[in-house]
Order: structure tokens, then sequence, then C-alpha cells
């Protein structure tokens, strides 16, 4: 890390150096540090200071430390905008290609929506590399911008017949893309694309083709039936895996939507499947895998193809691969029937036996009780056999599922009547070797188990088999060592056993024992109240309370085990998941609204909440199967049993209010269900769950013969059977009558319950805005802002000025502050097009003089529109609204054979009698240039910036070589005194050229020309401020007028703009009022105005001196417009 | 394609390509996350995994990993052949390309990667096309290479004796696999 920062310190001093291959370099190491994870957020601007050179080289490395490291928040990609539409519409191809490919990466709305247009020119370039890039960005753009997609999707559509391979695929590429999301508006492309896929031969395009099918076909059944037959084709045919999968997944999709009613749907199906097999059987673990996956989405609808393969999945989960192992554990999900559940099970079971790794052992759990319990155990003929399952879980070293088997237990035991015998059983040996369980996996979830088979064997204590042994199994002190939540079961359940208990004593007429159960009692809970749970210790309590009152009347011999077991009178019923939700909220029931007034006597508080309690259990009678529910039980129970204990004379008195509870109808109409004898209902010891198979293919064996013996006699008496379950099929082959039911049924639900649809759209995915109707014509105000020439606006309707002038005006506002940089920044994107070639330059010159006579023709219509514009405000005049020629503020210095110098002279903010000359040299010799110096003689006003220690006489070094035909740049800076005069300094450039032949000492004379506007810094103004400026009253005035100017006013406010940095304030009609600074800070402010063929130019300054000097300069400038 | 990471078996990353905006905090956290899970991978293993609502394909070459996370929708295969397909341009350009290759010119890779897809869309099937532009973008370059002031090199002074072409994996110095963790070693 101290190297690093070590590091970046260096790579801070780099970049404060002025020459841009050293920034590069330093930018590219960012680059590098971004990817170790460091942040060089501070460094955004200068990546795009690289970004804006002129050499590809370094433009390259400026783009792609911008497209690793901005993203949507980075503020000063907006200063970017320029900078990318200027590279978008370079010459050269690749500057092109570069600018786009950053632009992919960090593209943002505000981009996205000023460069649309440009992007949308350049999917039309001549160039196919060019024009795929723009293709494949037009998707980017659209996420950003969905407004632009209408205008650009039939110059998209043209690419699809590009005769370019590159671009076509591109286009494939998007608009796939697009389908995917919203694929109902791009069902007209479909005869299209039908075309593309009959006849290419390239994977890579097809594969996109068919997944773009395949997303259309769920909306136009006719088009899946027409795909079908190129799709086998194409499965027969090719050789390519990759082809192969998507062909098969997108047949797979097309039967899905088209469910049935396709002659040979079935036979397609069946080349899949064994295409799937194919893949499958693959020593290749990757189509394994995908082979799995696919199989998985066809057993979704026709289960019956895959589990043919059944062998084959049960291998994979042999497979070394866990992610294979998992694929095919889904897979068994669905392949379960009643046949061969326990086959699978049984399997299963022996792998997690086998399986190493507690992620999988878990996952293999979940599956096996998933499998098992789906759609309401309906897989399951034998209870018994699930329960010992479980019990068998129960035993697995470190699982983190105990509560999940706990909540099977439960539910068994609860819903599947038949079954509560035997779970008592077991549930109570494993109470009894509970020590096992807790003492090894105190720490992990096992021990939950506990709770559920502490509270089966209180809740159902009428099956135990020898309920005193279990009650002491569950006063052990080891309890206490268990989890708070476990202990309070224990401690309800405890009470339950042991009313139990007391009543079998006394039926039994043994006071004695009873007094002895009770005396256990005693004993025994103490260790329960002294717990640091706060649930457990006041059970506990309660409780103790109550057996010392019992205890009392026990030895007045007084019968109490009615008034016990009363307690816990009643029966559960399972309640479906969202019952409580569904119940509807009565009329006239406020739940908002207090109950009471919440200072009421507490006698009509222990009333009223009851009876409101009791109006909602009428409704849903009796449900807590969960864990939940049976805490809520629990609650009230304690309420009640808290009144009993602090009234004496409660227990004799009247019978408990439990007997509402039995009241209630609804537990005499849950179909009991009968249970085939034929099992032994009392498996000796902890059983395996092995011996249930061998059971029950007996079993099953005999139920055949028996059925088979009852269809002769269903035949004569007419299905006078006996009706089961309306979910359970009676008739089929398939039909094994279980050994137990499930009360299915008794999944209750309140009568006046509404179905609830739920909204499943997300609002917020950001496709949707893609989701626009490509067929409607485009409407005007949806074509894309195009930044256009003033002028030209004039015919066009006024509406559509309007988000233009909206823009402009926010704008400025929003970014004050960077618009200064903004205008550094545009500054110095003029200064490369200099560095061009010389051809290029002529070409600009022609472009120039069109651009003129273009401007000519249309000021003359200007007056037409000129209504519309008037008073229209505008803020800025600067060069980027407009398409001006590209001009270069860089002015030629001195030129021989071997170099040409041109320079620039720039004003900084920061240093306010401080300016930098950048000089730009060109070597235009065969030699390589060396050891050049730079010389200058330093004025009175205006001296050179030397390195410490050198004299006024030492030349400064530039601190490049010119290898033949390249140019460099250097920058100086110079110190001025007086800024209100122009400026001219004499200097030599002495070098040494060497070529083969030799080297010469050369020299070069120049003069550098300060001119007064080069000390301006083209500075933001508002027309407020600019008012108030000009009252003050303390700005001297001046003026000058030049005829014969043709150029549109336009031009020439631009002009103005670039070569004495003034930015235009407002402009109304041929008038505008214009503003700068200079570095002293002088404010200048300019009234220009239009005449028919003149241009006046009124002046107001701080300093007269500057005024004038200015304005003769400016005079100058206009004089050649 | 969401997004393409490079890191080697030591977990370090060699390149990242992000085609969906998302923060600088967030990309680390994925990344660190990803190359955890793959690298606990056993070679035997198949190459696709899930993760979040996202579908990571990845292949190991030599000692690199590269990694891309696809939509669920999307074909692994494809991507599969994707990878495969960079792979093969890198080692077109460098010639027998290694890690050290990719580390010195992180630059050239992204470049090979950006001509090769663009926004997570493969932009040119053909690797001649491929080659042919980044070698032209080469010239482009080469000839301001020749003189600009690259007097601080960001390669560490072994960069010099490396002739790339000549190494493969397995048989460079010891000398540079130290400097491989700090590529600016020497300066």
């Amino acid at each position: 890390a101290k190297y690093i920062s070590q590091c970046i310190d260096e790579i801070k001093q780099e970049l404060k150096q002025d020459n841009i291959a050293v920034k590069a370099n330093a930018v590219c190491k960012l680059t590098y540090l971004q990817m170790l994870g460091y942040d060089i957020s501070w460094a955004a601007f200068n990546i795009i200071e690289v970004m804006s050179a002129s050499k590809f080289t370094f433009k390259r490395v400026g783009y792609l430390a911008a497209s690793q490291s901005f993203h949507e928040g980075t503020d000063v990609i907006m200063l970017t905008t320029n900078q990318i539409r200027k590279d978008l519409s370079s010459p050269s191809q690749y500057d092109t290609g570069v600018a786009l490919t950053g632009l992919s990466c960090f593209v943002t709305p505000d981009l996205a929506r000023d460069l649309a247009n440009d992007i949308m020119t350049l999917m039309s370039h001549t160039k196919p590399y060019i024009r795929k890039k723009a293709v494949l960005i037009m998707y980017k753009v659209f996420l950003k911008y969905p407004e632009s997609l209408r205008p650009a999707f039939p110059r998209l559509k043209e690419k699809l017949e590009d005769p370019d391979p590159g671009v076509q695929s591109a286009a494939v590429n998007v608009i796939c893309e697009l389908a995917r999301r919203n694929p109902k508006n791009y069902l007209s492309l479909a005869p299209l694309f039908f075309k593309l896929m009959t006849s290419s031969t390239n994977n890579w395009v097809l594969i996109k083709i068919i997944k773009l099918f395949g997303a259309l076909t769920p909306l136009e059944p006719r088009l899946g039936k027409k795909l079908i037959e190129p799709l086998t084709n194409l499965i027969h045919s090719t050789s390519a895996m990759s082809l192969l999968y998507e062909c098969v997944n997108t047949v797979i999709a097309v039967l899905i939507s088209l469910s049935s009613g396709m002659p040979n749907h079935s036979a397609s199906i069946q080349l899949c499947v064994q295409k799937l097999r194919i893949l499958i059987e693959d020593s290749d673990q990757n189509l394994k895998y995908l082979g799995l996956l696919a199989m998985s989405k066809i057993l979704k609808t026709h289960p019956k193809s895959v589990q043919s393969h059944k062998d084959l999945i049960l291998q994979c989960l042999d497979d070394k691969d866990e992610s294979i192992r998992l694929r095919a554990l889904d897979l068994l999900y669905g392949m379960v029937s009643k046949k061969n559940l326990m086959e699978i099970v049984k399997k299963l079971m022996t792998h997690v036996d086998k399986a190493e790794g507690t992620t999988y052992r878990d996952e293999l759990l979940t599956k096996i009780i998933d499998i098992c319990s789906q759609s309401n155990y309906q897989y399951i003929t034998n209870f018994e056999w699930y329960i010992s399952i479980l019990v068998e879980l129960t035993r697995l070293e470190g699982t983190r599922h105990g509560h999940l088997i706990a909540a099977q237990m439960l539910d068994v035991a609860i819903r599947v009547k038949a079954i509560r015998k035997f779970a008592v059983s077991q549930m109570s040996a494993l109470l009894d070797s509970a020590h096992l369980l807790a003492s090894s996996t105190q720490r992990n979830g096992i021990c939950e188990v506990l709770y559920a088979a502490a509270w089966i064997c209180g809740e159902f204590s009428e099956h135990l088999q020898e309920p005193h042994h279990t009650l002491e199994a569950m006063l052990r002190p080891k309890v206490t060592t268990l989890p708070g939540h476990i202990q309070a079961v224990y401690v309800q359940n405890v009470v339950k056993l042991y009313a139990n208990i007391l009543q079998q004593k006394e039926q039994a007429g043994e006071a004695e024992g009873a007094q002895a159960v009770t005396q256990l009692m005693v004993d025994r809970l103490p260790q329960f109240v002294q717990s640091a749970d706060l649930e457990v210790q006041e059970r506990a309590s309660c409780i103790l309370q109550l057996v010392k009152h019992i205890q009392k009347l026990q030895a007045k011999d007084v019968p109490v085990a009615e008034e016990v077991s009363a307690l816990f009178a009643g029966e559960l019923n399972p309640v479906a998941p969202k019952a409580q939700k569904k119940v509807p909220v009565p009329e006239g029931l406020d739940l908002d609204a207090w109950i009471n007034e919440p200072l009421s006597d507490s006698e009509s508080e222990d009333e009223r909440p009851r009876a409101v309690f009791h109006e909602e259990e009428q409704r849903r009678p009796k449900h807590r199967p969960s864990e939940a529910d049976e805490e809520e039980l629990a609650r009230r129970r304690e309420a009640r049993k808290q009144e009993q204990a602090n009234n004496p004379f409660y227990i004799k008195s009247s019978p408990s209010p439990q007997k509402r509870y039995q009241d209630t109808p609804g537990v005499e109409h849950i179909p009991v269900v009968q249970i085939d004898l034929s099992v032994p209902l009392k498996v000796p010891g902890l059983p395996m769950s092995d011996q249930y198979v061998k059971l029950e293919e007996e079993r099953r064996h005999r139920q055949k013969l028996e059925k088979d013996k009852r269809r002769k006699k269903r035949k004569e008496k007419e299905k006078k059977g006996k009706r089961r379950h309306s979910s359970l099929p009676t008739e089929s082959d398939e039909d094994i009558a279980p050994a137990q039911q499930v009360d299915i049924v008794t999944e209750e639900m309140p009568e006046n319950a509404l179905p609830s649809d739920e909204d499943d759209k997300d609002p917020n995915d950001p496709y949707r805005a893609l989701d626009i109707d490509l067929d409607k014509p485009l409407a005007d105000s949806e074509k894309l802002p195009i930044q256009k020439h003033r002028n030209a606006e004039t015919s066009k309707s006024p509406e559509k000025d309007v988000p233009v002038v909206e823009k402009k005006s926010k704008k400025p506002k929003k970014k004050e502050k960077k618009h200064k940089e903004k205008e550094r920044d545009k500054e110095k994107k003029k200064q490369k097009e200099k560095k061009k070639s010389p051809k290029h330059k002529k070409k600009k010159h022609k472009k120039e003089k069109e651009e003129r006579t273009k401007g000519k023709k249309k000021s003359k219509k200007q007056p037409l529109g000129s209504e519309e514009a008037a008073g229209e405000p505008v803020q800025n005049g600067a060069p980027e609204e407009e398409p001006l020629p590209p001009e270069s503020s860089y002015s030629l210095l001195a030129e021989n054979s071997y170099v040409k110098m041109t320079c620039d002279i720039r004003g900084s903010l920061q240093e306010d009698s401080q300016v930098t000359v950048a000089i730009v040299l060109e070597n235009r010799s065969s030699s390589i240039l060396k050891g050049m110096e730079l010389s200058v003689l330093d004025s009175l006003n205006a001296r050179m910036a030397r390195p410490q220690g050198s004299s006024v006489h030492d030349g400064v070094p530039v601190p490049f070589q010119l290898p033949p035909g390249v140019s460099n740049e250097a920058q100086y800076v110079f110190t001025i005194q007086s800024i209100v005069m122009a400026q001219k300094l004499k200097g030599t450039l002495s070098f040494i050229a060497k070529n083969d032949e030799g080297a010469t000492h050369e020299k070069l004379d120049f003069r550098l020309h300060f001119s007064c506007s080069s000390y301006l810094t083209t500075t933001p103004c508002y027309s407020d401020a600019f008012a108030k400026l000009l009252e003050s009253g303390d700005l001297s005035m001046s003026s000058v007028k030049v005829d014969g100017i043709r150029m549109s006013f336009q031009n020439l406010l631009a002009k103005i703009c670039f070569h004495h940095h003034f930015s235009v304030v407002e402009r109304v009609d041929s008038c505008a009022s214009m503003y700068s600074r200079s570095i002293q800070g002088h404010h200048v402010c300019l009234l220009v105005k239009k005449g028919e063929n003149s241009v006046s130019v009124d002046g107001k300054c701080s300093d007269s001196t500057l005024l004038s000097n200015l304005l003769e300069e400016m005079k100058a400038t206009l004089a050649k417009c | 394609m969401q997004f393409m990471l490079l890191f080697s078996r030591q977990g370090k990353l060699r390149l990242q390509k992000w085609y969906v905006p998302l923060s600088d905090k967030e990309k680390k956290k994925i990344t660190r996350e990803l190359v955890q899970t793959v690298l606990a991978r056993k070679p035997k293993m198949c190459s696709f995994l899930e993760w979040r609502d996202l579908k990571i394909v990845y292949k190991r070459y030599a000692s690199l990993y590269f990694c891309c996370a696809i939509e669920d929708q999307d074909n692994e295969l494809i991507t599969l052949e994707i990878i495969h397909r960079y792979v093969e341009l890198l080692d077109k350009y460098f010639g027998s390309v290694c890690e050290l290759d990719i580390i010195f010119n992180f630059e050239k890779a992204y470049f090979i990667l950006d001509e090769f897809l663009l926004g997570g869309e493969v932009q040119e099937t053909s690797k001649k096309n491929v080659l042919k532009a980044i070698e032209q973008a080469d010239l482009l370059q080469e000839v301001s290479y020749l003189f600009s002031s690259l007097g601080t090199s960001m390669f560490c002074s072994c960069w010099g004796s490396l002739s790339h072409h000549s190494y493969s994996f397995r048989n460079y110095s010891e000398a540079c696999l130290a400097c491989s963790v700090h590529p600016f070693a020497v300066y």
C-alpha cells in the first residue's frame, strides 16, 4: 500500500505536467490501479484531458481510462459531450471507433440524448467498421434514452439487410435484445428474420435469431408452428452444440406456448429429449449441466417423456460435480410419482449418508422434504414411512434444517390423524434419546426437532404407550441446556402430559399414583422456574403454582383430573397459510379505533378484549399448526391459567371457558380417513425406513389383487365405491391407495375470502421504458433533438424550438461553475485542429466557403422567421451550438524548411498576470530535430518564466525531440505587468537537425505577439448581472464600425467569441450583447449590431486603453470576414 | 453480457469490463465474491453457476480465469465460445499469450476486447477482422510512439529482457513473477 500511495503521488506529479504524453502515461497507470481496486475518481478531469488529445495513442488511452472508471455519477462526464461529438465526426475511422467504444461503457441519459442524432448518422457511415459499432451502441442509447428508439428504428431495420455481415449481425443482436424485453412490438419483423434464419450460415447470428423467435412465439402461436420444421432440421443437421442447445431451448419454448393441438409435437419433444440425453451422456460437464437444465424445462410440460430417462438422471446424482447433482435433484423433484417415491428417496438417503460437505447435504435434505411434501403429500402412500424418514434425518450431523424437519413432523402429525399414534411413539423415543441430539448438536439446528417431538407428545398424549416414562424424559435436568423456546414448549407440554396421566390414574382409581406424579412435577418444575429465558420462567412458575394447588386438592381427595384435562380440550385444525389475511373485517369493526378509552377502569378492560377475540375465533375456528399460532394459543392459555391461579375458587365453581371450543362445529366435518390396516401400526423400536419399502411392496401386491377383485365387482355394482378424496384419482393404473390420507380439505379458508391477484410487474423495470410501439408513424415532437444552426430553424414550427430553448436556459443555471471549465475545454479542442495535416486544412477551407455561401442564403430567409425568434434569449453563442467551420486559434509564428512554429496564447484565471503560450513545433524536414532551445528577449512589461537559476539570456530547452513529419506542443508561461497594451516579443528557436548525412545547427527567429484579446478569458455572464454592470456607470465607452461584412450574424458572433474570448450574454434578432473578463479582472462588455452590410461594435470597459486596443483588434478580425 | 472479469489463480484481477453501470463499491463487492466462488470450484466441475439472478460462465486457461456474467435467457455455450474466441484473439495478437502479456499490455488486451465486444454484444465474429482493426489502430499509434516522450516506462526493468513471444506460462523467471504483483516495480 505504501508503494502504491507513492506511485499515486508520482502520478499526481506527472498529471500536473503539461506534456500530454506524460499525462497519458500517468492516466494509463491509473487505469491499472483502478483495476487493482484503487479509487481514481479524482483524476476524472485529467482523463478527459487525455481523451481530448489529438494523437490517437493518447486518445485511446484516455477513452480506455474513461470507459473503465466513469459511471453515471461522474460529474465531469458532462464535459465530454462535445469532445465525443467531435471524435464521432472525425475523419479517422479509428478515432470514431474508439469514441464509440468508450461511449458504450459510460453513456448516460444526457449523453444519449445529446449524441443520439450523431450516432444515427454514423449508422449509415461508409465504413462497415463504424456502422457496426454505431448499430451496437444504439442499444445502449435506447436503454438510456428510450425516446430515440422510434426515430432510429427504421434505420436499424435497414441494417438487417446490410451487405456487410458484421453490421447485419450487429443489427440482429440489437433487435434481439430489444425484442427480448418487449417482444410484441417486433412481431412484424418475423418474416424478415425467418428469411434470415433459413439463409444464414453464421452460427452466431443464427443463435440470436432463434433466441429472438423464442421470445416472439409466446405471442403468436402460428409462428411457432411454422418454426418447428426448420428448427428440427437445424437440430438434425448442426454440429455446433451451442446452436443445438439454442434450438432445443426454443423448440421447448414453442411447444410450451402451443400447449396442444399439434399433431407432430410429440415427435419433436421426443427428438429434443433424445438430443438432450446425448448431451447429458456426454463426458463434458458443461453439456451435462445444460442438458439437465433444459430437461427440467421440458419436465414442466411433458413430465412423461422425461420420466423415461430416470435412470440417467439418477446416474447424474453420482456425478463428481456438485452443480450437476443439484440440477439432477431439481429434476427428480418433478419426476416422482407414487410408484417411485420410496425408491427415489431411498436413493437420496444413501446419498445423504455419503455426501461430504454440509451444504450439499443440507440441500439433499431439503430436497427430500420438498419431494415428499410437494402438492400436499400427494405422492406419499405411507406416512409411517415418511415419519421414519424424518426421524432418520434427525440423526444427520450438523444440518441447519432442524426446523424444517420439525415443521414437517408437526404438519404430518396434525394433518394425518391416523399417523398420530405412530408419530407419538416415534417422538417419545426421540425425546428419550434427546440427550444424544442435544449434547452433540447444541450449536446446530437439529435440536429444533425436539420442539416438534415435545409438542406432538404433549398434544396427542392420549396415544402414548408409557406417558409416565415420557414425562420423566421431559423433566430431565439436561433439558435446561436446550434453547429457550424449546424449553418453553417442553414446559407447556409437560402439563398436557401431566393432565393426561392424572386422568388415567384417577380413572383407574390410583390416587397414590396420581399424587406421585404430582410430586414429580413439583420436584422437577423449579429447574425451569430458574431459567433465564423469560417465557420459560413465566410458564414454569404458573404451572408450578397450578400443580401445587392440585396437590393440595389431591390431599383433600378431591377429583381434579377432569378439570385439569379440560384445560387442554379441543382439537386443532390446520389452516391455510393465507387464511388469516383473508378474514374479512366485520362490518362496523374499526381496527384502528381504540377498543377502550385509553384511561378506562381495569374491570372493563378485562372483559371487552376477550369478547372481540371470541368473535374472531368463530370465523376461523381453532387453527394453530404452525409455531406462531402455537405461541398465540400458549399465550391465551397462559392468561387463563393466570386467572385460575389467582382465583382459588375458580376450579370448583364453574366449568372452564374452554368448553366453548368444544361446541364449535367443524371437527366432525373433517373427513376422517380409513386406515388401511394391512400395515402393522406398531413397529418395534425405531424402525428403519427401509422396512417400509419392503412392506409397501407387499402391500401394493396385495392391494393389486384386491383391486382386481374389486374392479370385477365394481363393474357389476356401477361405481358404488367409496369416494375417497376428490383430488385423488380413483381409477387410473397409477393409483395406489395410500395407507393413510392427508386432511387436504382441512386447510380452512374463511367463507368470504377473496381470491387475491398479485401484481407481479415491477414498475421499476428499466426495460419497460422501451416498450414502445414501433409501427406508429413518427410524430414531429418525437424527432431527436438536433442541435442546429440557428438560422436554419426559421422555417420550423415554434413548438419545435421550445425544448431547445429550454435546455439552453437550463444548462447554465445548473452548471455555472462547470461552464468555465467547459469553455477552456472547448479551446483545447480547437487547438487540436491545428495539428491536422495541411490536406485537411484545404478541405476545411473549402467547407468554410460553402458554409459561408450557405450562411448567406439563410440570412436572406431570416426576416421570415425573425418574428418568432424575436425576444428569444440566447445564452451563449459559443461555437458548440453551431456547425461552424473548424477554426484554429493557433497562429503562425515562424517557419522555415525545417520547422514550422504555431502558437496560441491563453490567459489563466488563477494567476492574474500570467499567460500561457502553447507553441506547436512541426518538423517538416526529413531529419530528426534535437536539442531545441527557445530563447526570448524579455521586455519590461513581459518576461518569460524560466527554470530557477537560469539567467535571462539562457535559452529554455524544448522537452522533446521531433522525428520527421511529426509535431508536438510545448507550453511556456509568461508574466505580464500591464495588460492594457498589446506586446511583441522577439525570440529565437535553435535546434540541431540530424539526418543521415550529419547534423547541422539551425536557427529560426520569431515574434511573439501578445494581443489584448489574448489576455481575455471567456467568462459566462447573465443578463441581469450584465445589466447591473452597465448601469454601474464606471465603465468607459468606445465604439467601432466595420463595413462590408457579409458573413451571417451567427458566424460573426462565433468568430468574436472564438478569437477574442467573449461569450454571448443575450441575443435579440441581429443584436447581441457580449461579455468577457481580462486576467486582471477588467470587465469588457460589447454590444454588437448588424446592419445591412456592416457591423457596429460598442464597447464598455473598466479600462479605456484596453478597450480601444481591443476594438482595434476586433476591427481587424471583422475586416477579414 | 453484463461484465467480464479476468483473474489469476491467486485471485488477482487482471482485467475487468463492465457493460452495466455500477458504482465502484458494487463492482468491488461483486468481483470479490465471484473470484472467491469461482476459485473454490474444483477443476472437474462444469463452467456454469447461478449467482444472484445471473448466470456465471467461466473458463480457465492456464493460470487465468475468464469469467462472464450473462442474463437468464442467454446461451451459456455461446458465452464459452466468446471467451474462447477472445483467448484466441489474444493468442494471435501476442503470439502464445501468457498472463504476463496481459499484465504488461493490459491496455492492448482491453483494446482487443473492445474490438471484439461492444456494450456486451459480439461486435465482430471474424477473428481476421478484429485483428486487422487492431493492427491498423496500432500502426496509427506506432508512428507517434517512436518519439513520444515515454521516458517513464510503466514497465519494470525485466520488461526489456522479456521477449514475450518466446515465453509461455510455465517458464517465466521467478523474478518476473514477483514484479507481476507490482507492475511498476522499477523505473
